[in-house]
């Protein structure tokens, strides 16, 4: 391979999510001391000139290897731990890096009511407090209400649903979202009450009678509202949500907390409904997810990903 | 202590079958009803429920609501059902209650309970009703009511030994400014009151008192006279003292006229077969009457002697 080639390759072992290790085995390990010195002078964007005459590793860059190298350690990490530390463990880190509420959104509406309820005891272990308190010590405002309800939520999960309720409450989300000019939606207690208690059988009929009372869809007529719209679909779409969540993070350029979401998505759903998320991502946005990662992503990072998305295939 | 007398070995077939006779003929052998169910633990019961259902192809429980009746019948039919299940009952009585819930028992039940006692107990009323009690609470509530109980009912306490001095401390303040300002409604008092440990929550209670050389409640019974404040109230008394609790509730309901038998059957059911020794003590402690005379006195027939029987030993 020309230098140049060789050096295109390093850098490109280096982009993207994880990295390339077999690349960087054979290029960089039979490079001598002077073609190491070219790379070095030649690749501007990872060294720079220091002022006493040598090329310095960048330290943004160094920083971006680590959590590039690391990317696979975590995503091990987090496949192997029982569901409920896994689970306890995100949203700690949604509550403290960011905070990332979306997360919390998403734990809190995606699982089922045990697998919530585990997870609440798991953070009880791991933390010695209850996720309700510290979020509700941590988050002000009208947050506060939507994720502590939503994450101490336990819903019946059974298959009785009254339609005329549902029909009624998707009446009153109308209005309410009618009225969201003076008064956001989220602010309404009647919408938080029936967001975050009923049933999720119950909400997925309250949002068919919506669509048949205003003709329109309600994640979408939420899509201004903090929490609401990521709620909804969570709730009743949570495919949707998550090749859209999916197909977001999949770039080069976003920041790291973005990126972390690849990690937490498909360890997450390999063994719930990845499946119907891909066929969801081929509908939506034309290419198939595993395209996308190989794309995307490099080395036993990347064979991680697929393996896992692979699964949905059985 | 519990109160309950209750042989060690009961044979479950014995019982069903003298249930059974006791049933059988003009009306009822209520004594035959009493000296059994009333000296039977909740597992004792629950085996007789079986061996009754086995043998006899029906269900002791349905059996028992027809053959008894008024407040006898009520009480019977609280104290056979399994604790988790009779606690999922009561609390959809309260909720159902009109003119309007009644708000101090689903405190009182939400409050008391270990977290994984309560937890047990949603998952009973959704068996039972087939809808969580959060949507059934919510949707019978609103304004701040329905934010505190609300919150009281959804919450999974960290249950560990885990207590921070400081944020006690701190917390204590933030109680004290939100009552100083009358805010009484305040969400940070929801915050706290609802989502601490019990531990944590009694180390504020205490810094408060410490603090501010009153207990919290005398604070609060300053604000108006609203529902909302009663609850929180209530919900401050039975983390601090459930047993003190219990005997102002039971002391309140035989001194109401007319006797408040719900109050009465509720606490005496609940706590036979956990505390209802030491709530005797401090009853006659307030009241220089046992409580056993007291409930002889305000109470008569079937209902009283079923009372008395779970009342254990007289003193």
């Amino acid at each position: 391979m020309a230098v140049s080639d060789e050096i295109g390759a390093l850098t490109r072992a280096f982009s993207g999510l994880g990295i390339d290790e077999k690349s960087l085995i054979s290029i960089l390990g039979k490079w001598h001391p002077e073609q190491r010195n070219s790379f070095r002078k030649g690749t501007r964007n990872f060294f720079i000139e220091d002022e006493r005459q040598f090329e310095r590793w960048d330290d943004r860059h160094i920083i971006q290897l680590e959590r590039e190298f690391l990317r696979f350690k975590n995503a091990m990490l987090l496949w192997t731990m029982h569901p409920w530390e896994r689970d306890a463990r995100l949203a700690k880190e949604a509550l403290y890096k960011g905070p990332q509420y979306g997360v919390l959104i998403e734990i809190a509406c995606t699982r089922s009511s045990e697998e919530l309820l585990g997870a609440r005891r798991a953070y009880h272990s791991l933390f010695e407090r209850s996720i309700e308190e510290e979020v509700a010590s941590r988050v002000g405002g009208i947050e506060r209400k939507l994720l502590v309800a939503l994450l101490s939520s336990y819903r019946y999960e059974g298959p009785r649903v009254n339609e005329e309720i549902a029909k009624t409450e998707a009446k009153t989300l109308c209005n309410a979202i009618k009225n969201a000019g003076k008064k956001p939606a989220i602010e309404e207690e009647e919408v938080l009450r029936i967001l975050t208690t009923r049933s999720k059988l119950h909400i997925k009929a309250v949002y068919k009678h919506y669509k048949e009372i205003s003709g329109k869809y309600l994640d979408q007529d939420l899509d201004a509202e903090l929490g609401l719209k990521e709620t909804v679909q969570c709730l009743c779409l949570p495919q949707t949500y998550f090749s859209k969540v999916l197909d977001d993070a999949l770039k080069t350029s976003v920041d790291e907390i973005t990126k972390e979401t690849v990690t937490r998505v498909i360890v997450t759903r390999a063994d719930a409904d990845m499946k119907q998320i891909k066929e969801e991502y081929h509908q939506k946005y034309g290419a198939t997810l595993s395209k996308k990662i190989e794309d995307v992503a490099n080395g036993n990072y990347r064979e991680f990903l697929l393996t896992l998305v692979a699964r949905g295939d059985q | 202590m519990a109160t309950l007398i209750a042989p060690e070995h009961a044979s479950p077939v014995e019982d069903a079958e003298a249930l059974r006779k006791a049933f059988q003929g003009w009306g009822t052998d209520e004594k035959a009803v009493i000296s059994i169910l009333g000296h039977r633990t909740a597992t004792q019961r629950q085996l007789i429920r079986h061996a009754y259902e086995e043998i006899y192809k029906e269900d002791l429980i349905k059996r028992l609501e027809s053959e008894l009746s008024g407040d006898f019948e009520k009480a019977v039919y609280r104290w056979i059902l399994d604790p988790t299940d009779r606690d999922a009952v009561l609390l959809n009585v309260a909720i159902k209650h009109s003119p309007i819930p009644d708000y101090r028992v689903i405190v009182e039940i939400s409050c008391i309970r270990s977290p994984e006692e309560f937890l047990a107990v949603k998952r009973a009323y959704q068996i039972r009703y087939k809808r969580s009690i959060e949507e059934d609470l919510a949707s019978h509530t609103k304004g701040d009511i329905r934010k505190l109980l609300f919150a009281l009912v959804s919450t999974f306490r960290y249950d560990g030994n885990e207590i921070n001095a400081r944020l006690a401390n701190s917390e204590a303040d933030v109680l004290r400014n939100a009552i100083k300002e009358r805010e009484f409604n305040h969400e940070e008092i929801i915050r706290i009151v609802s989502t601490r440990s019990k531990l944590q929550l009694l180390a504020t209670l205490n810094h408060y008192k410490d603090d501010y050389e009153t207990s919290i409640t005398k604070h609060l019974v300053d604000g108006p006279a609203n529902d909302y404040l009663v609850a929180l109230r209530t919900a401050i008394r039975c983390f601090n003292d459930p047993q003190k609790y219990y005997e102002k509730v039971i002391r309140n309901a035989l001194n109401k006229p007319g006797t408040d038998e719900d109050a009465l059957t509720r606490v005496i059911v609940t706590t036979a077969e956990k505390d209802l020794e030491v709530i005797k003590e401090l009853y006659y402690k307030r009241n220089t009457v046992s409580l056993h005379k007291a409930v002889g006195k305000h109470t008569s027939g079937d209902y009283k002697a079923f009372l008395r029987a779970l009342l254990g030993k007289e003193d």
